[in-house]
């Protein structure tokens, strides 16, 4: 008897009784919200079409972080800046003006198409000169030295971004064709909310092609294996690693013009908050995965934007959802206790690390 | 060489004749402390031109008129570099230093609360014109400001929208990690409940700085029957607020408070905020009378519209003024002076400012109407109505 209270653990008490406590209000709180009902199902699908919207934007930006992740073992933390960098030159450069002429009402999609090209450039370009400038000569350091290089990164973007362009936020214009609703399952849905949806889940599946079905991809994954073997095998090294961080970057440019697209604002700290959340939502699908970057953006929007209403406020807590932030990063406590891999994650242990 | 040493000599003379000469001196010298340099320069722009502005007046009508008396009006311009302590510093060496009889400014609360304190002690009458802050005068009986309080705003337009439009539901979102709009929110919701009774605000949601995303908060609103929104934000987030709410099909009118003012709003929100009402201090578009008088005097002098700093400042100005009237004599006794200039501040009745009439509480907060602005199809922040408490 006393030999098996002293084997107790107790953090792993203290553990069972913090997944049991999670558990047992998201629970309570969401049977005692489908009880109460105090929304219709138009409203409930209303609020899991914002979430799968936001979360497409955290899953483009999400796929940056998991693969450089995937390939070097480092969190580039400069990603969110990327993401601002290239919509912010684009609205500065081009949407504005093209607004102010004419152009970008008569030719709304052109106007669209050379914005998103302009950012992709930019992004990438910002991309491949942090990699090579900060991040190459230091691939050989110990893991701590990138990370921090890779915040010095990010604040150097940022600043110098707001040097350039100035703090100010600034407006991006409304692009005509994209206003409106459409109707879908009994709701309506917006076209810009649509566009986004669509877009990512494109990019994403194009994304997963590239990397399993051609060349180039194989050789990323061969790097992420094991870069000294890959190098044996006739592999540029240099090269693959380069091509993931542009491939990273492209996402997150693409990521900033829908951003810009639905919030019609920009400024040079624009990246911080989205740049947090899809790093989040990388942990959450399992960081390394392509897929798991996927699935856990459309798992934290869903969270974000479901989860106040649904388990909150069936326990009486009025206005849920300035506590959303608090249910995406209880979500990610709980998912990792269960899962510390993440949804999608391969077990670090098995495969290096 | 000779000449100089002779000619300082009978300069000192002088300066010794003129120090001994009458008790009562024929300069009133008016401290101004305003942030030239620093963060908000084109605040302290406003001030320092708004109050050169109204010393013209004084020397064209040749001085100051105190009990049949005419005064040479000086004034002491001290820069706070928008800091705590230099605005403190300021008013330490005016008071001390400089001997002014009263001081105007600093603008923000940032710089007036801190800087009234030294004001207080020192018995010296100050008048925060644009400071909104309760604590710049509370317990302070030296301390007085030309400006509403936070509180008011939020009866203001509680009772604008129940007389105007006659609406009984109403919907608050702010940001609950804020305190000026959690405090104008929580004033707004108390007064409504006021009027309209218990659950007539049927939806209070908030969110927490830096957001961007409002569709749930907004989903709910439109879903909750109410007939309008307030929200007490800064100007990006009513941009985004007023452009989410209008996409997700909300038509009723969205209503702010003075933090809508700045130009950005409408420079980021577009037509979405045409035709929407916020509360503030002036409006200068549509303005009529002396406030009209005065926006294009100020306009064609330096060449733009004055901001409420400028126009807050100048009735401030007039306040001093006719504070130092009221008090019938200048005896030369600055520590006297002060002190009946304070007691003649505090019972100002029913004075007819261009940002509206004001009458002083012991506390040194004015009674003052608000002015709705309504934003023009120009996106021009035009004058709609008057609200009083």
């Amino acid at each position: 008897m006393r030999q098996r209270f002293q084997d107790i653990d107790y953090l792993g008490v203290v553990l069972w009784l913090l997944r049991t406590g999670i558990i047992i209000l998201v629970i309570w709180g969401s049977v005692a919200t489908i009880i109460q009902n105090p929304y219709s199902s138009k409203t409930w699908m209303d609020f899991i079409v914002f979430g799968v919207a936001q979360g497409s934007l955290y899953a483009l930006i999400a796929i940056g972080y998991t693969l450089v992740y995937g390939v070097l073992f480092m969190i580039n933390f400069a990603h969110s800046e990327f993401f601002m960098s290239g919509i912010f030159t684009a609205t500065i450069l081009l949407a504005n003006p093209m607004k102010a002429s004419g152009f970008l009402d008569s030719h709304p999609f052109v106007g669209l198409g050379l914005i998103t090209i302009t950012a992709i450039i930019v992004s990438v370009a910002i991309a491949l000169l942090t990699e090579r400038v900060a991040y190459r000569p230091l691939r050989k350091a110990p893991r701590l030295v990138p990370l921090i290089t890779a915040i010095g990164a990010s604040f150097f973007w940022q600043y110098f971004f707001r040097g350039l362009f100035g703090s100010e936020v600034k407006p991006f214009p409304q692009i005509e064709g994209l206003i409106g609703k459409i109707p879908f399952l009994g709701t309506e849905i917006l076209i810009n909310q649509v566009v986004v949806i669509v877009v990512a889940i494109i990019m994403l599946i194009g994304l997963y092609i590239f990397v399993m079905k051609t060349k180039i991809g194989k050789s990323i994954r061969a790097v992420a294996e094991d870069k000294d073997t890959a190098a044996l095998m006739g592999i540029d090294v240099d090269r693959a690693i380069s091509i993931t961080f542009a491939m990273g970057a492209a996402m997150a440019g693409i990521a900033g013009v829908l951003y810009a697209m639905v919030f019609r604002q920009v400024h040079f700290f624009m990246g911080f908050i989205p740049g947090i959340k899809a790093f989040t939502a990388a942990v959450l699908g399992g960081i390394g995965s392509i897929p798991g970057a996927a699935v856990g953006g459309f798992f934290l929007g869903m969270f974000e934007s479901v989860g106040p209403s649904l388990f909150l406020q069936g326990l009486g807590i009025p206005a849920p959802h300035q506590l959303k932030d608090v249910i995406a990063f209880t979500m990610l406590v709980l998912v990792l206790i269960f899962r510390p891999q993440g949804i999608l994650g391969e077990r670090l242990a098995e495969k290096k690390a | 060489m000779k000449k100089y040493k002779v000619f300082s000599l009978l300069l000192i003379v002088a300066f010794l004749l003129a120090a001994c000469g009458p008790a009562a001196p024929k300069t009133i010298k008016i401290g101004i402390n305003a942030p030239l340099t620093g963060d908000i320069p084109k605040v302290g722009e406003g001030t320092k031109y708004a109050a050169e502005m109204w010393l013209e007046d004084i020397d064209a009508a040749g001085g100051l008129d105190v009990g049949g008396t005419k005064y040479k009006v000086e004034l002491v311009i001290e820069d706070n570099e928008s800091k705590a302590d230099s605005a403190v510093k300021a008013n330490t060496k005016m008071i001390t230093q400089d001997d002014v009889l009263i001081i105007v400014g600093p603008q923000s609360s940032k710089q007036a609360v801190p800087a009234g304190e030294v004001a207080n002690n020192n018995e010296t009458p100050m008048i925060s014109p644009w400071s909104t802050n309760p604590k710049t005068t509370l317990d302070r009986p030296w301390v007085f400001r030309g400006c509403f309080l936070d509180p008011f705003q939020g009866p203001v337009i509680a009772n604008f929208a129940s007389e105007e439009f006659g609406f009984t539901k109403a919907a608050v979102l702010y940001d609950v990690a804020s305190d000026y709009p959690k405090g104008l929110a929580e004033f707004f919701k108390a007064a409504w409940e006021e009027l309209h009774g218990e659950g007539s605000v049927v939806a209070y949601e908030s969110f927490t700085t830096k957001d961007t995303d409002f569709s749930a908060q907004l989903t709910k609103i439109k879903n909750s029957g109410a007939e309008f929104i307030f929200t007490p934000q800064y100007y990006n987030e009513v941009a985004l607020i007023v452009q989410q709410a209008h996409e997700l099909g909300w038509t009723g009118p969205i209503m702010g408070s003075d933090s809508w003012g700045s130009t950005e709003t409408v420079k980021l929100c577009g037509p979405d905020c045409y035709g929407l009402f916020f509360s503030t201090h002036y409006a200068a578009a549509g303005a009529t009378g002396a406030t009209k008088e005065f926006i294009d005097r100020y306009n064609a002098k330096y060449g733009y519209v004055p901001d409420d700093v400028g126009a807050l400042t100048w009735d401030a100005m007039n306040i001093a003024k006719q504070a130092i009237q009221d008090c019938g004599k200048i005896t030369g006794d600055l520590k006297a002076d002060r002190k009946c200039v304070r007691d003649a501040l505090a019972s100002i009745k029913n004075f007819h400012g261009i940002t509206g009439d004001m009458t002083f509480t012991e506390d040194g907060d004015p009674i003052k109407c608000a002015v709705i602005v309504r934003i023009s199809d120009a996106g021009e922040y035009e004058f709609y109505k008057q609200v009083c408490p």
